[in-house]
């Protein structure tokens, strides 16, 4: 049974499609069919996150208005073979979209894969109302900073009214993934500290992603961080994030003999 | 006092936490409803204006938020004119 899961967060600059690339090759790392699908049309990014960039010939605007069979525009990953991408326009506009035009593309995506992953642009407007519209599940990406809460606070609100689950009165199922987080300073009461913000948003906790040099290197060489260096603490974040996802029990890792500090929050961070 | 202004200000979490929490419990309440404000301030002004002119510049409508009370204050000046004519 194939899911739609949409990785959305309001504000931009958060980690969506850094965490939407990490995410997807996790779940295929495990052995899912996924497909990764850019809805940021006009500014795509997950092509390039994914080292994909020299390999776009047509997009998802070309499938939604039946310029390109969608075959045609899928793009298998050269390193793991069950993730693939369906890339966004660079040159249109998210009014290029059309919500039958999605929902058609949805349900072929459904036939062929596991995990029909979906990267939202920032925002919402129509971009981001289409590429939650269908989602069985949702990530919401989220900073420890005040806008970024305020901001997935409202995600959630649409998440409950304007997707189609909702819309049926059928439960949506949103999970929090905490980016950027720094447990040294949230410790010293500089940032909000995670149970903070699980309680400000009352979404189930899917995972903590530390700030880390890793991110940035992973996305310079066009890996998500989880193939690049899977040993990486953002990368087991996002690992065992996935393994959650697929309904695994996942424990967290045994206590190392480390300081206080370092065993409360960095085994959270790692979880 | 530098002290303990420099203790204040790298405690800033929980101030973040608790404006939040004043925030979204008004955004969620009046979250189909964004522009409270606004449609007050509007339906208020016609019914006045049905009685006495009034000058659409000279309307003062604040919004203040509070923990468990919030208040809407809406200020019109009245020409002179519109008290002796009654």
């Amino acid at each position: 049974m194939s899911k739609v899961m949409v990785v959305t967060s309001g504000k931009g600059g958060v980690g969506k499609t850094t965490s939407s690339a990490a995410l997807g090759a996790a779940l295929a790392q495990a052995g899912q069919n996924v497909v990764l699908v850019d809805f940021d049309v006009g500014l795509r990014n997950l092509d390039l996150i994914l080292g994909a960039e020299r390999r776009v010939v047509f997009d998802l605007v070309n499938v939604v208005q039946g310029d390109a069979k969608l075959p045609q525009a899928l793009i298998r990953d050269k390193r793991v073979e069950t993730l693939h991408l369906l890339p966004a326009s660079q040159t249109r506009d998210k009014d290029a979209l059309t919500a039958e035009g999605v929902e058609r593309v949805i349900d072929e995506l459904r036939e062929r894969f596991d995990w029909i992953v979906c990267d939202s642009p920032a925002g919402i407007e129509k971009g981001a109302t289409l590429a939650m519209r269908h989602a069985d599940l949702a990530v919401v990406v989220a900073n420890p900073e005040v806008s970024s809460v305020r901001d997935s606070d409202r995600i959630i609100g649409m998440l409950d009214s304007k997707t189609r689950r909702a819309e049926a009165g059928e439960k949506m199922e949103k999970h929090l993934l905490l980016t950027r987080y720094d447990a040294g300073r949230a410790a010293r009461g500089e940032m909000m500290k995670v149970e903070d913000v699980l309680e400000i948003l009352a979404i189930p906790l899917l995972g903590v992603v530390s700030e880390s040099p890793d991110v940035l290197t992973a996305s310079n060489l066009g890996f998500p961080v989880t193939l690049h260096n899977p040993a990486a603490p953002a990368a087991r974040a996002y690992s065992v994030a996935a393994k959650k996802l697929l309904g695994e029990e996942v424990r967290a890792e045994p206590a190392a003999k480390r300081g206080l500090m370092s065993r409360l929050f960095g085994r959270r961070a790692a979880a | 006092m530098n002290l303990l202004n420099l203790f204040n200000r790298s405690r800033s979490a929980p101030v973040a936490r608790d404006r939040l929490q004043v925030l979204l419990a008004h955004e969620r309440a009046f979250g189909g409803d964004a522009d409270l404000a606004a449609v007050l301030e509007k339906e208020i002004l016609e019914v006045i204006a049905r009685h006495i002119p009034v000058d659409r510049d000279k309307v003062l409508v604040k919004l203040e938020r509070g923990d468990h009370v919030s208040t809407l204050a809406i200020d019109i000046e009245m020409p002179e004119t519109a008290l002796a004519r009654g």
